[in-house]
Protein backbone atom coordinates (compact mmCIF):
# COMPACT_ATOMS: atom_id res chain seq x y z
CA UNK A 1 0.00 0.00 0.00
CA UNK A 2 1.30 3.23 -0.82
CA UNK A 3 -1.72 5.93 -0.25
CA UNK A 4 -3.27 6.05 3.16
CA UNK A 5 -6.35 6.07 1.06
CA UNK A 6 -6.12 2.51 0.22
CA UNK A 7 -6.21 1.33 3.55
CA UNK A 8 -9.29 3.19 4.16
CA UNK A 9 -10.86 1.25 0.87
CA UNK A 10 -9.59 -1.61 2.22
CA UNK A 11 -10.76 -1.66 5.91
CA UNK A 12 -14.29 -0.20 4.42
CA UNK A 13 -14.55 -3.23 2.18
CA UNK A 14 -14.07 -4.99 5.50
CA UNK A 15 -17.30 -3.02 7.11
CA UNK A 16 -19.11 -4.03 3.83
CA UNK A 17 -18.25 -7.86 4.08
CA UNK A 18 -19.84 -7.51 8.46
CA UNK A 19 -23.01 -6.47 6.81
CA UNK A 20 -23.21 -2.93 7.63
CA UNK A 21 -25.72 -0.07 6.39
CA UNK A 22 -23.77 2.33 7.44
CA UNK A 23 -19.98 2.95 7.44
CA UNK A 24 -18.56 6.49 8.65
CA UNK A 25 -15.31 7.80 8.03
CA UNK A 26 -13.98 10.90 9.42
CA UNK A 27 -10.79 12.17 8.87
CA UNK A 28 -8.98 14.94 10.82
CA UNK A 29 -6.17 17.23 9.94
CA UNK A 30 -4.74 19.49 12.74
CA UNK A 31 -1.77 21.01 11.15
CA UNK A 32 -1.23 22.94 14.43
CA UNK A 33 -1.10 20.19 16.45
CA UNK A 34 1.10 18.25 13.88
CA UNK A 35 -1.72 15.38 13.92
CA UNK A 36 -4.20 13.41 11.57
CA UNK A 37 -7.15 11.13 12.49
CA UNK A 38 -8.60 8.93 10.25
CA UNK A 39 -11.58 6.09 11.63
CA UNK A 40 -13.61 3.85 10.46
CA UNK A 41 -16.78 3.24 11.89
CA UNK A 42 -19.60 0.69 10.80
CA UNK A 43 -22.45 -1.35 12.37
CA UNK A 44 -21.93 -4.61 11.10
CA UNK A 45 -22.12 -8.11 12.63
CA UNK A 46 -18.72 -7.27 14.60
CA UNK A 47 -16.18 -9.68 16.28
CA UNK A 48 -15.99 -11.33 19.12
CA UNK A 49 -13.00 -9.88 22.18
CA UNK A 50 -10.81 -12.89 21.12
CA UNK A 51 -11.44 -11.82 17.51
CA UNK A 52 -10.37 -8.51 17.97
CA UNK A 53 -8.00 -8.31 20.23
CA UNK A 54 -5.89 -11.12 17.26
CA UNK A 55 -6.98 -8.89 14.20
CA UNK A 56 -3.85 -7.22 13.92
CA UNK A 57 -2.15 -10.39 13.65
CA UNK A 58 -1.75 -10.88 10.19
CA UNK A 59 -1.99 -14.59 10.41
CA UNK A 60 -5.39 -13.83 11.87
CA UNK A 61 -8.43 -14.01 8.71
CA UNK A 62 -12.22 -15.29 8.85
CA UNK A 63 -11.21 -15.97 5.40
CA UNK A 64 -11.15 -19.60 4.68
CA UNK A 65 -9.15 -20.05 1.68
CA UNK A 66 -6.03 -18.92 3.18
CA UNK A 67 -4.51 -18.32 6.44
CA UNK A 68 -3.50 -14.45 6.25
CA UNK A 69 -5.37 -11.26 6.13
CA UNK A 70 -3.13 -8.31 5.82
CA UNK A 71 -5.30 -5.28 6.02
CA UNK A 72 -5.60 -4.64 9.72
CA UNK A 73 -1.98 -5.24 9.95
CA UNK A 74 -0.74 -2.82 7.04
CA UNK A 75 -3.41 -0.01 8.60
CA UNK A 76 -1.72 -0.48 12.10
CA UNK A 77 1.36 -0.34 10.68
CA UNK A 78 0.85 2.73 8.34
CA UNK A 79 0.28 4.39 11.76
CA UNK A 80 2.67 3.44 13.91
CA UNK A 81 5.51 3.52 11.83
CA UNK A 82 4.68 7.57 11.48
CA UNK A 83 4.46 8.06 15.31
CA UNK A 84 0.51 7.47 15.46
CA UNK A 85 -1.11 4.84 17.16
CA UNK A 86 -3.97 2.11 16.53
CA UNK A 87 -7.03 1.38 17.87
CA UNK A 88 -9.59 -1.13 16.97
CA UNK A 89 -12.95 -1.57 18.93
CA UNK A 90 -15.48 -4.16 18.22
CA UNK A 91 -18.92 -5.52 19.68
CA UNK A 92 -20.42 -8.75 18.52
CA UNK A 93 -23.92 -7.63 16.98
CA UNK A 94 -22.66 -3.93 17.10
CA UNK A 95 -20.12 -2.93 15.07
CA UNK A 96 -16.68 -2.23 14.67
CA UNK A 97 -14.51 1.18 14.85
CA UNK A 98 -11.03 1.35 13.47
CA UNK A 99 -9.19 4.48 14.47
CA UNK A 100 -5.08 5.33 13.38
CA UNK A 101 -3.57 8.34 14.30
CA UNK A 102 -0.36 9.80 12.50
CA UNK A 103 2.11 12.88 13.21
CA UNK A 104 1.48 14.67 9.72
CA UNK A 105 4.87 15.46 9.54
CA UNK A 106 6.49 12.49 9.97
CA UNK A 107 9.02 11.40 7.52
CA UNK A 108 7.48 8.12 7.25
CA UNK A 109 4.16 9.00 6.94
CA UNK A 110 2.51 7.76 3.60
CA UNK A 111 0.66 10.61 1.88
CA UNK A 112 -3.13 10.25 1.73
CA UNK A 113 -3.61 9.68 -1.83
CA UNK A 114 -6.46 10.02 -3.98
CA UNK A 115 -9.06 10.09 -0.48
CA UNK A 116 -11.34 11.44 -3.19
CA UNK A 117 -10.92 8.70 -5.26
CA UNK A 118 -11.70 6.21 -2.30
CA UNK A 119 -14.61 7.82 -1.14
CA UNK A 120 -16.69 8.15 -5.03
CA UNK A 121 -15.79 4.56 -5.36
CA UNK A 122 -17.56 3.36 -2.41
CA UNK A 123 -20.41 5.45 -2.33
CA UNK A 124 -20.99 5.03 -6.17
CA UNK A 125 -20.01 0.67 -5.89
CA UNK A 126 -22.02 -0.32 -2.90
CA UNK A 127 -26.06 0.58 -3.58
CA UNK A 128 -26.75 -1.70 -0.55
CA UNK A 129 -24.98 0.83 2.16
CA UNK A 130 -25.27 4.08 3.28
CA UNK A 131 -21.96 6.61 3.98
CA UNK A 132 -21.05 9.37 6.15
CA UNK A 133 -17.79 10.85 5.17
CA UNK A 134 -16.75 13.72 7.29
CA UNK A 135 -13.45 15.90 6.94
CA UNK A 136 -12.22 18.26 9.40
CA UNK A 137 -9.63 20.57 9.02
CA UNK A 138 -9.06 23.73 10.32
CA UNK A 139 -12.05 24.76 11.93
CA UNK A 140 -13.67 23.77 8.51
CA UNK A 141 -16.38 20.56 8.20
CA UNK A 142 -17.05 18.67 5.16
CA UNK A 143 -19.42 15.93 5.04
CA UNK A 144 -21.08 13.67 2.43
CA UNK A 145 -23.96 11.87 3.84
CA UNK A 146 -25.26 9.61 1.23
CA UNK A 147 -28.76 9.15 3.18
CA UNK A 148 -29.39 12.63 1.94
CA UNK A 149 -28.46 12.29 -1.41
CA UNK A 150 -30.27 8.84 -2.06
CA UNK A 151 -33.21 11.09 -0.60
CA UNK A 152 -32.92 13.35 -3.19
CA UNK A 153 -32.51 10.97 -5.78
CA UNK A 154 -34.99 8.98 -4.71
CA UNK A 155 -35.60 5.36 -5.36
CA UNK A 156 -35.38 4.96 -8.96
CA UNK A 157 -31.46 6.57 -9.88
CA UNK A 158 -28.87 4.86 -8.38
CA UNK A 159 -25.76 6.28 -7.39
CA UNK A 160 -23.73 5.32 -9.91
CA UNK A 161 -25.48 6.06 -12.85
CA UNK A 162 -23.24 8.30 -15.24
CA UNK A 163 -24.39 11.41 -14.43
CA UNK A 164 -25.02 11.09 -10.31
CA UNK A 165 -21.22 10.01 -10.20
CA UNK A 166 -19.94 12.99 -12.36
CA UNK A 167 -22.14 15.18 -10.00
CA UNK A 168 -20.67 13.16 -6.64
CA UNK A 169 -17.51 13.43 -8.25
CA UNK A 170 -17.55 17.08 -8.04
CA UNK A 171 -19.14 16.96 -5.36
CA UNK A 172 -16.81 15.55 -3.25
CA UNK A 173 -13.71 17.46 -4.22
CA UNK A 174 -15.15 20.42 -3.87
CA UNK A 175 -16.77 19.60 -0.33
CA UNK A 176 -14.81 17.15 0.70
CA UNK A 177 -10.86 17.76 -0.42
CA UNK A 178 -10.90 21.28 -0.76
CA UNK A 179 -11.77 21.08 3.42
CA UNK A 180 -7.70 19.94 3.72
CA UNK A 181 -6.46 20.67 0.35
CA UNK A 182 -3.81 19.05 -1.47
CA UNK A 183 -1.70 19.22 1.68
CA UNK A 184 -2.24 15.52 2.71
CA UNK B 1 -19.43 25.32 -4.41
CA UNK B 2 -21.42 21.82 -5.28
CA UNK B 3 -24.80 21.80 -3.50
CA UNK B 4 -27.53 19.50 -3.16
CA UNK B 5 -29.92 21.67 -4.63
CA UNK B 6 -27.75 21.13 -7.85
CA UNK B 7 -28.32 17.40 -7.51
CA UNK B 8 -32.50 18.47 -7.22
CA UNK B 9 -32.35 19.60 -10.94
CA UNK B 10 -30.24 16.86 -12.26
CA UNK B 11 -32.63 14.54 -10.89
CA UNK B 12 -35.47 15.79 -12.76
CA UNK B 13 -33.58 16.26 -15.81
CA UNK B 14 -32.75 12.48 -15.60
CA UNK B 15 -36.38 11.69 -15.12
CA UNK B 16 -37.55 13.98 -18.43
CA UNK B 17 -34.88 11.73 -19.73
CA UNK B 18 -35.78 7.88 -21.33
CA UNK B 19 -33.54 5.54 -20.30
CA UNK B 20 -32.77 2.94 -22.39
CA UNK B 21 -30.03 1.43 -19.94
CA UNK B 22 -32.37 -0.30 -17.97
CA UNK B 23 -33.41 -2.23 -21.45
CA UNK B 24 -29.91 -4.08 -21.61
CA UNK B 25 -30.66 -7.88 -21.60
CA UNK B 26 -28.84 -11.22 -22.03
CA UNK B 27 -26.58 -10.17 -24.30
CA UNK B 28 -24.95 -8.05 -20.70
CA UNK B 29 -20.98 -7.99 -20.15
CA UNK B 30 -20.14 -8.21 -16.44
CA UNK B 31 -17.02 -7.33 -15.34
CA UNK B 32 -15.33 -7.97 -11.26
CA UNK B 33 -12.16 -6.38 -10.16
CA UNK B 34 -10.87 -7.84 -7.34
CA UNK B 35 -10.80 -5.15 -4.83
CA UNK B 36 -9.13 -7.26 -1.48
CA UNK B 37 -6.06 -6.41 0.06
CA UNK B 38 -4.12 -8.02 -2.07
CA UNK B 39 -5.68 -6.28 -5.48
CA UNK B 40 -6.20 -3.09 -3.90
CA UNK B 41 -2.01 -2.88 -2.70
CA UNK B 42 -1.57 -4.40 -6.18
CA UNK B 43 -3.37 -1.22 -8.22
CA UNK B 44 -6.95 -2.53 -8.58
CA UNK B 45 -7.99 1.02 -8.12
CA UNK B 46 -7.21 2.88 -10.97
CA UNK B 47 -7.74 -0.56 -13.22
CA UNK B 48 -11.69 0.07 -12.06
CA UNK B 49 -11.02 3.71 -12.52
CA UNK B 50 -9.84 3.42 -15.76
CA UNK B 51 -12.70 0.67 -16.97
CA UNK B 52 -15.75 2.99 -15.51
CA UNK B 53 -13.99 5.74 -17.37
CA UNK B 54 -13.39 4.03 -20.81
CA UNK B 55 -17.39 2.59 -20.59
CA UNK B 56 -18.84 6.13 -19.69
CA UNK B 57 -16.57 7.77 -23.08
CA UNK B 58 -18.02 5.04 -25.11
CA UNK B 59 -21.68 5.08 -23.54
CA UNK B 60 -21.57 1.86 -22.79
CA UNK B 61 -25.30 0.84 -21.53
CA UNK B 62 -24.94 -2.82 -21.82
CA UNK B 63 -21.91 -3.16 -19.26
CA UNK B 64 -22.04 -3.95 -15.65
CA UNK B 65 -18.97 -2.69 -13.81
CA UNK B 66 -18.46 -3.76 -10.23
CA UNK B 67 -15.89 -5.41 -7.57
CA UNK B 68 -15.43 -7.84 -5.69
CA UNK B 69 -13.50 -9.70 -2.99
CA UNK B 70 -9.93 -11.95 -3.31
CA UNK B 71 -10.22 -13.82 -6.19
CA UNK B 72 -7.40 -16.48 -5.04
CA UNK B 73 -4.54 -15.33 -7.39
CA UNK B 74 -3.04 -12.60 -5.07
CA UNK B 75 0.64 -12.52 -6.79
CA UNK B 76 -1.54 -12.30 -10.35
CA UNK B 77 -3.31 -9.12 -8.84
CA UNK B 78 -4.89 -6.82 -10.40
CA UNK B 79 -7.65 -9.26 -11.73
CA UNK B 80 -10.55 -8.58 -13.75
CA UNK B 81 -13.08 -11.31 -14.89
CA UNK B 82 -15.19 -10.32 -17.46
CA UNK B 83 -18.49 -12.37 -18.21
CA UNK B 84 -19.86 -12.41 -21.26
CA UNK B 85 -21.58 -14.55 -23.63
CA UNK B 86 -21.93 -16.91 -21.47
CA UNK B 87 -18.21 -17.50 -20.87
CA UNK B 88 -15.65 -16.41 -18.12
CA UNK B 89 -12.26 -14.58 -19.10
CA UNK B 90 -9.92 -13.86 -16.34
CA UNK B 91 -7.21 -10.81 -17.41
CA UNK B 92 -4.42 -11.21 -14.71
CA UNK B 93 -1.94 -8.14 -13.82
CA UNK B 94 -3.49 -5.52 -15.24
CA UNK B 95 -2.39 -1.93 -15.42
CA UNK B 96 -5.28 0.75 -16.28
CA UNK B 97 -3.41 0.96 -20.12
CA UNK B 98 -4.12 -2.53 -20.74
CA UNK B 99 -7.95 -2.64 -19.05
CA UNK B 100 -9.29 0.19 -21.38
CA UNK B 101 -7.63 -2.29 -24.16
CA UNK B 102 -9.67 -5.30 -22.44
CA UNK B 103 -12.61 -2.29 -22.81
CA UNK B 104 -12.03 -1.70 -26.40
CA UNK B 105 -11.34 -5.20 -28.09
CA UNK B 106 -12.99 -7.59 -26.10
CA UNK B 107 -16.17 -5.88 -24.50
CA UNK B 108 -16.52 -3.85 -27.45
CA UNK B 109 -15.60 -5.30 -30.38
CA UNK B 110 -15.06 -9.32 -29.48
CA UNK B 111 -12.01 -9.68 -29.74
CA UNK B 112 -10.39 -11.76 -26.81
CA UNK B 113 -7.28 -9.80 -25.46
CA UNK B 114 -5.35 -13.51 -25.08
CA UNK B 115 -1.88 -12.46 -24.20
CA UNK B 116 -3.75 -11.23 -21.04
CA UNK B 117 -5.82 -13.80 -20.20
CA UNK B 118 -4.99 -17.10 -17.23
CA UNK B 119 -6.98 -20.58 -17.52
CA UNK B 120 -8.55 -22.18 -20.37
CA UNK B 121 -9.86 -19.40 -22.52
CA UNK B 122 -6.10 -18.35 -22.89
Amino acid sequence: MRELALNILDIAENSLRAGASLVQIRLCADFLKDEMTIAVEDNGCGMSKEMAASVTDPFTTTRTTRKVGMGVPLFKYSAESAGGTFRIRSEEGKGTCVTATYRIGHVDRMPLGDFGGVVLQLVTMNPQTDFLVTVQSGGQTGVLDTREIREILGEDIPLGAPEVRAFLKEYISENLVSIYGGRL
Amino acid sequence: MKSLEELRALREKMKSQTDNRSVAGADETVIKVGMATCGIAAGARPVLDAMLDEAEKRQLHNVSISQTGCIGLCRLEPIVEVFKDGQKYTYILMTPEKARKVIVDHVVNGNVCTDYLIGENS
